[in-house]
Formats: structure tokens, sequence, C-alpha cells
């Protein structure tokens, strides 16, 4: 099964604040679509001796449901971001201190982890947090009749054979993480793969564009 | 996290500013901030603003078996959630005293004074009632959290549209929320926060004068102006005059927030009405230099077919493939051929063999057996293998 031709692989608007928290050193929202996100960042900052590790700083990632106490999903999707915040941060600048990354989720129509991915990258970035690369998330999606779908909405996903999420690096453009769902052959899996790579370039444009939009009265 | 001292040279600017009627942010006494409510995509969640405090509120619904003691009445269920976004002491998981406080007041204030009828909740008496869940998140904390949170529970509950519902003889059906309008509008209750410092009396305290306060008095008025419920804390002792100037100025405050909610209800159902997309999304304020949006952009798929497959050419091969299962007889599956046992143990400990003796005698370890799964699961020679009938 194959891509047909070239389908209108289409990623939904998508949209940045950063700074609209007081209190957090680095807060950002990121929507794609209707699907909103909303993170905030603190650190580096004083750790509990239980959590202190000698020559790194301590990630803790969090993510709040909108209804309820978190379950054992968000502690799945909890533990994808953390594993990419990790690779992406300079942990060894700030030893037995601690980082915390607080996800709320505001609304969810599809491709949840990816806009947690982002949402994390862009709070991190406000917070000033030292990061070797920047990361993104893309969410594919193998519907019934073998087409991708890049970046679907809740319908979309609920009809699909396959979702996955992928962690995409901003230097060599690399997976990072990945978190599937459903069956799919492994040519599909290298296509969708390429698929997200192509989209994450466009991620990476809209991040430049954000931070050069703020600091535009600046530089 | 601890939290950070507050410095004396800190608390005594304040307490000074204060007695000389002066205010961090430059407001009046008895001013509030700017206060701005706004409404998320699906119905019954909200957000509200007062100056640099941010609160989210979600109301959701589900059929439950009533409570014993009530069975033609709803149940409304009330949750305040400290998120750790909105402080750094805040922690996730930890009831801490703020959190007790905060929860137990906007249960006191929204269900004893009945704003919500819950017998209007009720489907099936004794069998099927709804239950109410208003979630409240505090998403940046600067001030006046109780003040906030009622008035997101208030807005939300108001914003909130359940599922009609049909009963035909036993069977009950929810039809999604699309068309029925919830026909009830909770009389607007509000939780008005007043801080005492010394002996001056501030409405609306931002973080820094919270932590400097000495006692607070809280007041929930509805907008006929009654008063639903009064709490002092702080051990700070209130003349009568300072009480009745207080609720005098909380039915001032009632009748401009009612003002705003009312509008904000409005100018969402108009916007919804029109058809526009409405929620998170459209709020963000374009015009700021930290807010940008990108329109809907396609993709480039031009080599994308050929990279895949020349990845995928130029893995290893995939590892053996095992077979699927086999079903020899029912109950029995069957993966694979055995291998021949390599203990080189004597075939001593049949005894324990419940089954099987006669074939245990036969000898078989030098025969390759099948290795059958079996449903059974008694045996505790499951390391032996070839050895099973």
């Amino acid at each position: 099964m194959e891509v047909c031709g070239s389908p209108a692989v289409t990623l939904r608007e998508f949209g940045c604040e950063q700074s609209l928290l007081s209190r957090p050193d680095g807060s950002a929202s990121f929507i794609q679509g209707d699907t909103s996100v909303l993170a905030a960042a603190y650190g580096p900052a004083e750790v509990k001796v239980s959590k202190e590790i000698y020559d790194r700083a301590t990630l803790d990632v969090l993510i709040q449901p909108k209804v309820g106490l978190p379950s054992v999903r968000e502690r799945a999707q909890e533990q994808c971001v953390r594993e990419t915040c990790e690779a992406s941060l300079l942990l060894s600048l700030h030893p037995r201190s601690s980082l915390t990354l607080i996800l709320q989720l505001i609304h969810d129509d599809g491709s949840i982890l990816s806009c947690f991915l982002n949402a994390a990258c862009m709070a991190l970035m406000d917070a000033g947090l030292p990061m070797s690369f920047l990361f993104c998330g893309v969410t594919c999606a193998i519907d019934v009749d073998g087409q991708i779908i890049t970046d679907p909405t809740a319908a979309q996903e609920k009809e699909s054979r396959a979702v996955m999420t992928f962690a995409i690096d901003s230097k060599e453009h690399k997976v990072m993480m990945s978190s599937t769902k459903g069956s799919f052959s492994v040519n599909e899996l290298q296509q969708c793969v390429a698929v997200s790579q192509k989209a994450s370039e466009k991620i990476f444009q809209f991040y430049r564009d954000s931070v050069k939009r703020r600091y535009s009265k600046i530089l | 996290m601890k939290e950070t001292l507050l410095s004396n040279c800190e608390r005594d600017f304040l307490l000074q500013a204060i007695a000389e009627k002066k205010r961090l942010d430059g407001r009046q006494t008895y001013d509030y901030r700017k206060m701005k409510i706004t409404f998320g995509t699906d119905y019954g969640c909200c957000f509200v603003d007062l100056g640099k405090t941010r609160v989210m509120a979600q109301v959701s619904c589900e059929l439950v078996a009533p409570k014993e003691s009530r069975p033609n009445e709803g149940i409304m269920f009330f949750n305040i959630e400290l998120s750790p976004m909105a402080s750094p002491t805040f922690e996730q998981g930890r009831q801490s005293e703020l959190s007790v406080k905060l929860n137990r007041q906007l249960e006191r204030c929204l269900r004893n004074s009945k704003c919500i009828d819950t017998e209007s909740l009720c489907v099936v008496s004794g069998e099927k009632v709804w239950k109410i869940r208003v979630d409240v998140h505090v998403l940046n904390h600067d001030g006046n959290l109780m003040d906030v949170a009622s008035i997101a529970a208030i807005t939300a509950l108001c914003h909130f549209r359940r599922p009609d519902v049909s009963i035909q003889g036993d069977e009950v059906t929810v039809v999604s929320p699309k068309e029925k309008w919830d026909e009830r509008y909770p009389s607007s209750d509000h939780v008005f926060f007043l801080s005492f410092c010394r002996t001056y009396l501030l409405v609306d305290p931002c973080e820094r004068e919270e932590r400097v306060m000495d006692g607070l008095l809280m007041i929930a008025m509805n907008k006929h102006r009654e008063i639903c419920s009064i709490q002092s804390s702080g051990g700070i002792m209130l003349l009568k005059e300072q009480v009745m100037r207080c609720s005098k100025i909380a039915s001032v405050k009632v009748s401009e927030i009612t003002e705003l909610l009312i509008k904000a209800l409005e100018n969402d159902k108009k916007a919804r009405k029109e058809g526009g997309r409405c929620g998170f999304a459209e709020s963000m304020p374009q015009e700021r230099i930290t807010a940008l949006k990108f329109e809907e952009t396609s993709v480039e798929m031009t080599d994308v077919a050929e990279r895949a497959s020349d990845v995928v050419q130029g893995a290893e091969a995939p590892p053996l493939m095992v077979p699927s299962p086999v079903v020899p007889v029912p109950g029995v599956g069957q993966v694979g051929l055995g291998l021949q046992n390599t203990w080189g143990l004597e075939e001593e400990d049949d005894d324990e063999e419940e089954e099987a003796e006669e074939c245990a005698n036969r000898g078989e370890e030098g025969e390759e057996k099948v290795t059958k799964m079996e449903v059974e699961r008694h045996k505790k020679d499951a390391s032996r293998e070839g050895q099973f009938t």
C-alpha cells in the first residue's frame, strides 16, 4: 500500500503564544486547528534530595487532563515527552537542580501528543533553557484506504487504521521518539517517517518566525 | 518547591504603601483588576482572567445511580485543581491547606446556596441521575484565587449544555447536546474576597498583598443581594461597621460582575450562532508580538515514496518469522516445533506428573516432540519440553 501519487497532505493552521503566564519561568500555548495545549516550564530550581542527580538536572514532566486526575494514559504521554526533552536539553549544565514542565490540555481534537511536544519545545525556549537542538512533534494517520494523513483531527484518528506520532529534531531531522498505535507495514512506517520529516520543516520554520517576531523590536 | 520567603523590606514597603492608600499596581483600595471571560470550544469550558490570575473551568456530566438518601436528586461534584503550573509551590497530588480551603469554600457557596436545582437533574428516580462535575484548574496564581475560581465555576455551569435524554420504557437514550439548551440558569453567586492588612481593608489582593495580609473576609453574594456565605479567617477582629461596609462593597461589585458574565455569555452565543469558530484558538490575541499564527499549509510529498523504499531496502532482512499458531484440536494451540531436551537429566520425578506416566515411560527423550500449549496449566514441567500429551 503506497501513498497514492502526491495527495494533499496538509498541516492544520497552527498558532503559538509565548510568555502568557506570569509565574512560570517560561510558558507557551500551542494550537493545531482546534487542539490546544498550554505549557509552562520552571527551572532550574531547587530539587528534592530524593530526586537529585549529582551531575545532571532532574526533568519532571506533568500532563494534566481537563477532567479528572491524571491516569495511566497521561503517564505514558509524559514518558514520551520527557524522553524527547531529556535528549535535547543540556541537563549537565545544571546539576542537582530540577526542571519542571507542566502541560495542560485545553482541547483535544486529535494529534494531541504532537501538540504536547510542540508546546513543550516553545515553553522550554521561552524559559531560556539551554538545548542542543529544537524538536517538534508530527502525527500521521493511515486511513482505511491506505492514504497518509498528517495532523489528523479526532474524527480522522478514530477512523484510521494506524496513528503514529514522531518527534523530529531540528539539526538532522532524525526521529527522536515514536509512539504508534494500530497495524501497519514496514513500508508504511518508513513513508510516514519521511512525511513527518518533511512536515517538521514547516514547523521549524514556524518556530523561527515566532521567535523572530518576538524579538523584532529588539533586533 | 519551598516557598521563597518574603523579605522584610518588601513586607515593610507593602504595608507602608497600603497605609498611605497606595497599591502596587496603582489601584484604589476598593478596585478590582481587569476581568476577562472567554469560552472554549466545547460547552462548559471557560477561562477567567483577573489581572494576571488565570483559571480554566470545565463542566462535564455523566449518568450515574443516585445517592440512596436522595433518590430524586442529581449529584454535583466540585474540584479545584491547584496545578503546579500556577505557582512553583503547588505540588501535584498534594492536598495542601490552601487547596482544602478553596475546595471547601467553593462547595459551600455553590452547593448550599442552591444555585442549581438538583431535582431537575433526575432522569429516572432512584436509578439514573445526572452527575455534574466541575473541574477548575488554576493556571496562574497572582492572588484572589477564590474569587476567580467561583466566577469560573458559575460561568462554566451557565455555559454548559446537558445532553437531552429520552426515556422509552426501561431504556434511556442520551442524545448529543447540539440542540438542547439547558434551562437552568444559576442565580449567579459570586464570592468576593476582601483582605485586611492591620486595619486597612483591600479588595482583590494580588499575590504579594496576600502574603502580607493579616486576615481575610470572604463574602458570597448572589445577584439578589443576599449574602449566601460569609467567612472570616486570620483571627482579625472586625467591627460591625467594617462588616457592613464590606457587604455594601460586595453588592456593588456583584452587580458589575454579573453584568460582565451575562454579556460574555451573550457574545459567545451570538458567535456560535453565526457559525464562526470559537474557543481558545480564536481568543488568542493576534496583535501581540509574542503570538503568531500560520495558515493551513500543505506538505510536499514529492520524493517521499522513494526515500521510504530506499530506507526499507537498505535495512537488514527482518528476523526469522514465526508462523502463526496452529490449532490441531480445539483447546490446544501449537507454535513451532519443540526442541530436544538438553538438560541431560534422567526421567526420575515422574510422580509429579498427574497424567502421561505412560508416555514418560516411553522414554521419548530421543525423539523430537511437538510442543503444545495446553489449556490446563497445572503441569509443573513447563520447562521440560516434548513430554506432554
